[in-house]
């Protein structure tokens, strides 16, 4: 264990210092590999933003419960415990009383809310599910329809749908981009390596007759593919990180003007350390491939 | 200790460099592998090292039958060789000391005991002094004097020499010689392919004669 642990450290080493060994060239591949992640990346985090803006939108993924105009408050309080049950939504009580001065106080509205006889309106509650999917929405949906006292659900399900179809538009774009990238990311490090290998053909002809195994000779290269292909990842979150601070301005003044709120969000250290991780395991395939292949050539 | 039975090599082309060879090494000797230019003295080092694999034939070292032995096991039966070449194949990117050092990461050893064993070994070739200069600073004979460090290093059971005195002056092989003969009383086996004749006249252990590629 102690060899195997000692060879491993002295592999990493090696890869460190090959890739100091000449820092131009490693920081143009940085850059490549870097770029390559940042687009599929950047595309990721825009979905997530975008998400994030549909669920905040005015009444986009709520759902609003309708009570009978003559229901009891025994009848009320029912349905609201039966909400309080249901352990994946927020919710709350919008009493009928609430609702009429709402509605005069819009301007639209005022004048033929005060030419009414008495408050037509219902008591009401505004759920809001954690799962927003339009399966889950409508399934919550008729749930809510099925409760005694409840004359009607409303729920904008044709928004959400349309909202839902088109996050999986970007998400499998985002996808496609990944992949195209991801191999160019490959096919990056296997070239690399593949330069390295022919540079140090003598040292690994003589490492082999005196006892050398594959593992011995692809360790310091791996290394070396899964470091750069990380140290690319890394790059590659503080592109993302610095082009949404670029963008945060306008897109907080953009939603302003629509009377909101909005502030997109930076890449988590979560999605920092799997993009790094992400760069690492590409780099360490390009490399595999790139040895393997020139091992077959040296045997 | 090696044993080859009927062993023949045939090269693509048809060009067969050893045909039908059988001999027995046993442990602690000293033999030299004889012969003309193209006889199969090379040939059949590599056969014994690995390098290469015979057509047909076998060849057992150390109970191991070579012929037959998978592709990832070649590295693990290398390291009981000490093999040394006419070229040196020394690494000309590092020290002296990095040269030899390198059997001893191929096994993994911790640096501070692997860094003392390779001055060991520069030292009983009488290089422990220039341990740090680059190979391509050395004469040919210590650049030899360094392969046989390197070779010796990991204390394998068998020195293996493709013609280590060739190219070097008269007094540099000498050194050389002396230096086989060192380990061969110290109970290593030695097997070397040579052409030199002060080696063959004054050779203190068995021959192998060579001859279009059979044992004459």
């Amino acid at each position: 264990m102690r060899r195997w642990l000692s060879q491993h450290r002295a592999a990493f080493g090696l890869a460190v210092r090959r890739l100091a060994a000449a820092p131009f060239n490693t920081l143009l591949s940085l850059l490549v590999i870097g770029i390559a992640l940042t687009l599929p990346a950047f595309g990721y985090l825009a979905l997530d933003n975008l998400r994030e803006l549909g669920r905040n939108a005015s009444g986009a993924q709520q759902i609003s419960v309708f009570v009978e105009v003559g229901a009891a408050r025994k009848d009320v309080v029912e349905i609201e415990n039966r909400l309080r049950g249901l352990s994946t939504v927020r919710f709350s009580f919008v009493p009928r009383d609430e609702a009429l001065k709402r509605l005069q106080k819009s301007d639209e509205m005022a004048e033929i809310v005060a030419s009414l006889p008495r408050n037509p309106l219902p008591d009401a509650f505004v759920v809001e599910p954690a799962d927003t999917a339009p399966e889950a929405l409508e399934a919550l949906r008729a749930e809510l329809a099925s409760w005694p006292k409840v004359a009607h659900v409303q729920l904008d399900s044709a928004w959400v749908k349309r909202f839902d179809a088109f996050l999986r538009l970007g998400k499998l774009a985002v996808l496609l981009l990944a992949g195209l990238f991801g191999a160019g990311l490959v096919a990056v490090t296997f070239n690399t390596i593949r330069l390295q290998v022919m540079a140090q053909a003598a040292e690994i002809e003589v490492a082999r007759m005196i006892g050398a195994t594959d593992g011995f000779i692809r360790r310091p290269f791996s290394y070396f593919g899964a470091l750069q292909g990380g140290l690319g990842g890394l790059l590659a979150a503080a592109l993302v990180y610095g082009a949404l601070r670029l963008l945060a301005g306008p897109v907080g003044e953009l939603a302003a003007l629509y009377g909101g709120s909005f502030a997109l969000h930076a890449p988590a250290a979560t999605d920092v350390a799997a993009l790094a991780a992400v760069g690492a395991l590409l780099g360490w395939i390009g490399a595999q491939l790139s040895v393997s292949l020139s091992l077959r050539a040296f045997d | 200790m090696i044993v080859a039975n009927s062993l023949t090599k045939r090269y693509p082309g048809g060009f067969e460099a050893l045909a039908g060879v059988s001999f027995e090494i046993r442990a602690g000797e000293l033999v030299l592998i004889t012969g003309h230019s193209g006889a199969g003295k090379t040939t059949l080092v590599k056969l014994i090292a690995s390098i290469e694999r015979p057509t047909s034939g076998s060849l057992v070292v150390n109970g191991q039958n070579l012929s037959a032995l998978r592709r990832s096991a070649i590295p693990y039966v290398r390291r009981h060789f000490g093999l040394i070449f006419q070229d040196q194949k020394l690494l000309f990117d590092r020290s002296a000391l990095d040269n030899v050092l390198l059997p001893l990461q191929i096994a993994g050893l911790p640096h501070r005991e692997a860094v003392r064993r390779a001055q060991a070994a520069l030292d009983k070739v009488g290089l422990l002094k220039r341990e740090k200069a680059n190979p391509i600073a050395l004469s040919g004979g210590e650049q030899q004097r360094l392969a046989i460090a390197r070779a010796v290093v990991n204390r394998p059971t068998v020195l293996l020499a493709d013609e280590p005195t060739a190219n070097l002056d008269a007094d540099s092989a000498a050194d050389i010689r002396r230096l086989f003969a060192d380990f061969h009383r110290v109970g290593v086996t030695v097997v070397v392919a040579t052409h030199d004749q002060a080696w063959i006249d004054h050779c203190g252990g068995n021959m192998l004669r060579l001859a279009h590629g059979r044992v004459a």
